[in-house]
């Protein structure tokens, strides 16, 4: 099923789609308000986006950089080429010290692994620590937006999933009680956690040390608690030097929620006494990525979310609709990259009103590059009969201009006296959910004739 | 071939030949004129608050505010009213009933309300995160007014851990609801010495 099926059982409840909207509206007239309140915003963003070109045209050295003085400060590091070897590498690591419970903080990139099932299936207990992941967890839900993993429930679908497994009050979906229900849950699990596992915002090669950013401490909790730390880390998080954490700890939660800065800005470059830090410098298609000029720019992303919450079809549409591990318009360009036959209707799940491009803090022209892939998604003859022949037709026509014209009056004549039977009939998929606008009496080229008269 | 050469050689392989200057950070940025009162309402605008100590000392200060609080610990030297020691036991698990953790902060920053905690002295990381109370305590000299001027002030050339707490733990995870106190401390207070 590609995104519009999935989108249409989405819209189908009416007023929990205008409710997710006004959410994330929320969410993206916060960040303006912070974007706005900084003069030099523009310029963070020009610099941002200068590091990671500069960084992803070096990566090779970057990343050896990193490696040696990571090492240097008793850091071991992994490299992993695909899913695959990552959930190895994580599960050799556990089992080699005997853990078998693991407490995780967010990471997309395990989202994007399948790491949990896997470890499940080798009998490592596995707990998502960050609220929303616990929320989307406990019901076996993937994360819907990758700052927000539980932006698609309401209070009482997360109240009813705590009473069953976290024996909470009958009907109690106060947010704070929630909350404290999960503090007092999790904290027991990080108490006994034997592993931890985070994501890493920011590796810095410099100092060969990690940054992760959360508002929630869950990070800092596991991976300060147990004597085994594991970070996973796409080979993009990269950046030269700490220096340059100036610039992307000002946009990174200005851009995502519109707070000044997360909570915690954490920099581990050792592990805890006695304990052990291990970070899997992981690959997985990305390095294929940076050879298409067209795409390589996906690689700038910092994982704001600030373009997921400003696209008019996410808002409308949720993020389980794309059935990518990343939703919106970043998610839609990584996601053709790496598998375009599966994700061949992503592309399409964009207006190309541009306004992910205009508030990406590293300045990915996203809409580009959906419009690129969609060029792909015809060339390898993956458009779907219907839309492949009417392009076709409308191709053959527009390159006649006096069948053009010809169409244009007939189309004129005729629309407007068709019963709405068959105007709307399953034919016109343009017409689902869509009123045709009032037809005028002449077509541009009769007006502008009349007009130079 | 290893997967870290097969990964290498991939990027090798990919990248062009050459490309543009790593630029400056340190870029024309916005300065406040005060830079306490910036600070304070960032912090507050997070669910924390600043407070600017005149005559008292920090053990009277505790005395008066922190009046509920039954296991105090301390990582700052010249605060006497701990009630046991945060580096004692070889792990970090004891410091989970801490109800208040006064702890040191090199710097604090005006346009986001942070501080930067950075201690070598303190064994357990973990405090600033297992305490449902923290009180920080910042040299009120040691303000900056953004992000550019706090990373001209640290480095990691030796291992360790270092972090910018901005305010309570925090999380608005259920329908976006603000809800102060998610893992972490459930109040941070700013205390300019």
């Amino acid at each position: 099923m590609g995104h519009p099926e999935k989108a249409a059982k989405f819209i189908a409840d009416n007023e929990r789609m205008h409710w997710h909207d006004k959410a994330l509206w929320f969410v993206r007239q916060k960040r303006d308000i912070a974007a706005h309140g900084l003069d030099e915003w523009e310029e963070l963003r020009r610099v941002a986006s200068e590091i990671k070109t500069h960084t992803i045209d070096k990566l090779d050295f970057y990343l050896e950089e990193f490696e040696k003085n990571a090492k240097e400060k008793g850091i071991q590091v992994h490299w992993a080429k695909d899913a695959k070897e990552h959930n190895e590498i994580v599960l050799k690591i556990l089992l080699a010290r005997g853990a078998k419970k693991l407490v995780k903080s967010k990471s997309m990139l395990t989202e994007e692994c399948h790491l949990n099932p896997f470890l499940e299936e080798n009998g490592i207990e596995v707990i998502d620590t960050d609220l929303g992941e616990r929320i989307v967890q406990l019901r076996d839900e993937a994360p819907s937006h990758i700052v927000l993993p539980a932006i698609h429930l309401k209070k009482e679908d997360v109240g009813k999933t705590f009473e069953k497994f976290l024996k909470t009050e009958k009907d109690n979906c106060d947010p704070t009680y929630l909350t404290r229900a999960a503090r007092k849950h999790l904290r027991e699990k990080f108490l006994n956690a034997e592993a931890s596992l985070t994501g890493v915002n920011f590796g810095i090669a410099q100092t060969g040390g990690v940054v992760v950013c959360t508002n929630e401490g869950n990070a800092d909790l596991g991976a300060s608690l147990p004597k085994l730390h594991i970070a996973s880390m796409g080979i993009e998080k990269i950046i030269p030097r700490l220096k340059d954490l100036s610039i992307f700890t000002r946009l990174l939660a200005r851009s995502a929620t519109g707070q000044p800065i997360t909570s915690y800005t954490s920099h581990f470059h050792a592990p805890i006494e006695g304990g052990e830090m291990h970070v899997i410098i992981v690959d997985n298609g990305r390095s294929d990525i940076i050879a298409n000029e067209d795409f390589k720019q996906s690689l700038h992303c910092i994982r704001c979310g600030a373009c997921i919450n400003t696209c008019p079809v996410y808002r409308r549409s949720g993020g389980h609709s794309y059935g990518y591990t990343i939703p919106g318009p970043i998610g839609s360009t990584l996601g053709a990259s790496k598998d375009l036959r599966t994700n061949k209707t992503l592309p399409f799940a964009c207006t190309l009103c541009a306004s992910c491009s205009n508030v990406c803090p590293s300045k990915i022209k996203l809409h580009n590059q959906l419009y690129k892939h969609r060029q792909s998604v015809v060339a390898a003859g993956l458009l779907g009969a219907k839309k492949h022949t009417i392009l076709k037709v409308a191709t053959w026509v527009m390159k006649h201009p006096a069948l053009l014209d010809f169409t244009g009056l007939m189309a004129r004549k005729i629309v407007p006296k068709l019963p709405r039977s068959i105007l709307y009939s399953k034919a016109n998929i343009w017409g689902k959910e869509r009123e045709l606008p009032k037809f005028p009496e002449n077509s541009f080229k009769e007006l502008y004739k009349a007009r130079k008269k | 071939m290893s997967s870290r050469e097969e990964i290498l050689n991939n990027i090798k392989k990919n990248i062009p030949s050459s490309t543009i200057d790593l630029p400056e950070t340190d870029i024309p940025h916005i300065k406040y004129e005060n830079k306490n009162k910036k600070f304070s309402t960032s912090l507050a605008s997070v669910g924390g608050n600043a407070v600017w100590l005149e005559d008292n000392s920090i053990d009277e200060f505790v005395a008066n505010n922190y009046k509920d609080v039954n296991v105090i610990v301390s990582t700052y030297k010249e605060f006497t009213l701990s009630t046991k020691d945060a580096n004692k036991s070889n792990t970090p698990h004891p410091l989970a009933n801490v109800d208040l953790a006064v702890i040191k902060a090199e710097f604090a920053v005006a346009e986001n309300g942070a501080v930067w905690v950075k201690n070598p002295d303190n064994r357990h990381r973990a405090l600033y995160f297992l305490a449902t109370q923290l009180l920080i305590i910042v040299d009120k000299e040691n303000i900056v007014d953004t992000m550019h001027e706090a990373y001209e002030k640290i480095d990691f050339n030796k291992k360790g851990y270092g972090t910018f707490i901005s305010g309570p733990s925090k999380t608005a995870d259920i329908e976006q609801a603000l809800v102060i106190g998610a893992h972490g401390p459930t109040n941070a207070c700013v205390l300019f010495v």
